[in-house]
């Protein structure tokens, strides 16, 4: 056969795409935590890896964006390293690690610790759109429940938790109730993040490209995460410091330091985590890359 | 120290390096031409195309040898490349009564117009190996064979349908003029029978002849008869508006099964048979069979039928057959969880305390 080439499109996707996508993006915008159907496309990573926020990213992103792509809260996990270098030679565009620096920022599983500003996008991978799922498999019947603001079998499973625990045990994908009408799936982000939803000056925008789904919720929304009056929402704290840096009150990673029961816990923001420990002059998790 | 999948870029590079390493064999033997996959490996080209979307062999072959063989990641390189192409609008309906096969057999009638074909096919041979040496040797062909004078071949379906013993090709309304586009438009439950034929057409082999044996071993039963299944390359083209005649584009090789099914009938609708049906590009038998099976079992509501199995639920069956989502979603467990599995560490450890407290 002849050596015939394959051309593709600078930022991967054609340019109809994304104007489809775009389009996608606002009818959910106007519409905050509601399920947007699009026709997700193929892109050059296995569905379940990202395909959606790589979907959302390339129709937002433009030549003067600054692009940060996290997984676990982690820049140097090897999937977030993989889907930065793929825009940054599809799209040619700047990529960092600093949450601050950063115009848009890929996220699979977390919310960075440091809080976000105006004018910056928040792209989550989302696996399962759909947060009756698993409660309700059939998409026809779950879109029925969401339009007649039926949430009583989400609010049936919190109470079982309750009668069977005595406390809510869910601890990660925890429902949230958006603008107070559609209820959301927050992606399996820990619900130690939840709360960093709510009012947020940040656009946050959910792709699922496997499930063909887009949402979102526009800056400064109410993001509310379900409760009872006497059984509140409550998410999880952690007691001690990280290892490394000596922050608290950030997200730790709990790391497996002999065969002995030996552990010792370490942000899971590694970006957080450097910056904090070049303030105070300690070594962070991102400097742990060297000695592994 | 830890954690070995924070690896970064230097880990990801030596990886895809190894993988070449493994895919290129042992190095004094020559590497494999795509034109030699085209050529020998013609049934595997042709489930590349049908589950990629795409028709063109010579990227299929390539695909194949860039995925090492593996299938499903052969697949995911040629969708994500079609994606990309623009798109200049639809060809003409394909007409495979047209179709001159160089396979043509129908389990339904003894003979027929234009006569049963058996063409190249693995039905009656004997699997046993062959020596090594004898397997690239072709043995010569019988006189006899009369794929040279092409008689018309009616497809069965309208041979019966001129009885109006079969239900017609479409139904009054069924199916709007303009077929919807999966890979174009957002798809939602329900879908038309013509979207559901293209994600059908798209699913993995495998799940589907999986879920057509389900059907008849009682799950689901549909009583198919295999009423026609030919091969055969067939003419596609293109309506261009500013011309106002059709242009041919060329050529391709499809695989067409026309699946025969028992309908006793209903209040307004007389006893008659009723149809499955199954279309894959090139040598594609075992998929085009269980597609029409599964095509039939899906249209269950439209009959009236009892819908209670796997294999007659829309939902079920087309948003598990693709097999680029399945086996993305199945391997993406690869991916570190640790945020999720440390919340979940901490549920448990709280629960275990709550336990030992409650039993002290």
């Amino acid at each position: 056969m002849s050596a015939r080439q394959a051309v593709y499109n600078i930022g991967y996707l054609d340019e109809q795409t994304k104007r489809m996508i775009r389009r996608a993006l606002l009818k959910a915008v106007a519409i905050p935590g509601f399920q947007v159907p699009f026709a997700s496309r193929e892109v050059p990573m296995p569905r379940g890896w990202g395909t959606g926020g790589v979907q959302v990213t390339a129709a937002v992103i433009g030549e003067d964006d600054v692009l940060k792509v996290i997984d676990q809260g982690a820049d140097d996990t090897t999937n977030a390293v993989s889907i930065r270098s793929f825009f940054a030679s599809v799209a040619r565009v700047a990529t960092t690690t600093r949450t601050d620096e950063a115009t848009i920022i890929q996220t699979r599983h977390r919310i960075p610790e440091t809080p976000l500003s105006e004018g910056q996008v928040l792209v989550y991978q989302v696996p399962i759109p759909e947060p009756l799922r698993f409660l309700e498999p059939r998409e026809t019947e779950t879109r029925r429940l969401h339009a007649l603001e039926e949430y009583g079998l989400m609010f049936v499973k919190l109470y079982e938790d309750i009668a069977r625990f005595g406390h809510i045990a869910k601890t990660y994908d925890y429902p949230v109730l958006v603008g107070g009408r559609y209820l959301m799936s927050p992606s399996p982000i820990p619900s130690f993040d939840n709360p960093k939803m709510h009012r947020n000056p940040a656009l946050q925008l959910f792709g699922a490209g496997r499930e063909k789904r887009i949402y979102a919720v526009p800056p400064f929304t109410s993001v509310e995460s379900l409760g009872f009056e006497d059984f509140p929402f409550e998410p999880q704290r952690f007691d001690e410091p990280c290892a490394l840096c000596g922050s608290t009150g950030g997200y730790l990673d709990e790391v497996i330091t002999d065969d002995a029961g030996g552990s010792m816990f370490v942000c899971s923001d590694t970006d957080h985590c450097e910056r904090t420990a070049t303030r105070s002059g300690t070594e962070s998790a991102t400097g742990t890359e060297a000695i592994a | 120290m830890y954690v070995a999948v924070k690896g970064g870029e230097r880990a990801i590079a030596n990886a895809h390096a190894l993988l070449a390493e493994q895919g290129r064999g042992h190095p004094e033997l020559p590497a494999i031409d795509p034109a030699q996959v085209e050529g020998q490996l013609g049934v595997l080209v042709s489930r590349v195309m049908t589950e990629g979307s795409l028709y063109d062999p010579a990227l299929a072959a390539r695909a194949v040898l860039q995925a090492q063989g593996d299938v499903l990641e052969a697949v995911t390189l040629m969708r994500s490349y079609r994606t990309t192409l623009p798109r200049f609008g639809y060809t003409c309906a394909v007409d495979t009564a047209g179709l001159a096969p160089q396979r043509r057999i129908s389990a339904t009638f003894k003979d027929l117009p234009g006569g049963q074909q058996l063409g190249a096919t693995f039905d009656y041979t004997h699997r046993l190996f062959s020596t090594p040496s004898s397997g690239a040797d072709v043995p010569d062909r019988h006189d006899g064979s009369p794929d040279a004078d092409d008689p018309a071949m009616p497809r069965v379906a309208d041979l019966l349908g001129v009885g109006a013993l079969i239900e017609p090709d479409a139904r009054p309304g069924q199916d709007a003029a303009e077929p919807g586009d999966l890979t174009r438009e957002p798809s939602v439950f329900p879908m038309s029978r013509a979207e559901r034929l293209q994600a059908l057409a798209r699913s993995d082999e495998g799940f589907l002849l999986g879920l057509a044996y389900s059907s008849q071993r009682g799950f689901g039963t549909t009583h198919p008869f295999a009423g026609e299944v030919r091969v055969g390359e067939v003419e596609v083209e293109f309506d261009a508006p500013e011309l106002g005649f059709a242009v041919p584009l060329g050529r391709i090789e499809v695989t067409e099964c026309q699946m025969v099914n028992q309908f006793t009938g209903s209040a307004e609708t007389p006893a008659q048979f009723t149809r499955g049906y199954g279309l894959a590009f090139g040598r594609s038998e075992r998929k085009a069979m269980s597609m029409s099976i599964v095509d039939r079992a899906l249209r269950g509501a439209e009959f009236d039928e009892r819908v209670a199995s796997p294999v007659q639920d829309e939902e079920f069956v087309i948003s598990h057959g693709d097999n680029v989502a399945a086996t993305g979603f199945v391997e993406h467990l690869k991916l570190p969880h640790y945020v999720d599995f440390q919340a979940e560490l901490m549920l448990v450890r709280k629960l275990n305390a709550e336990f030992e407290e409650a039993h002290a």
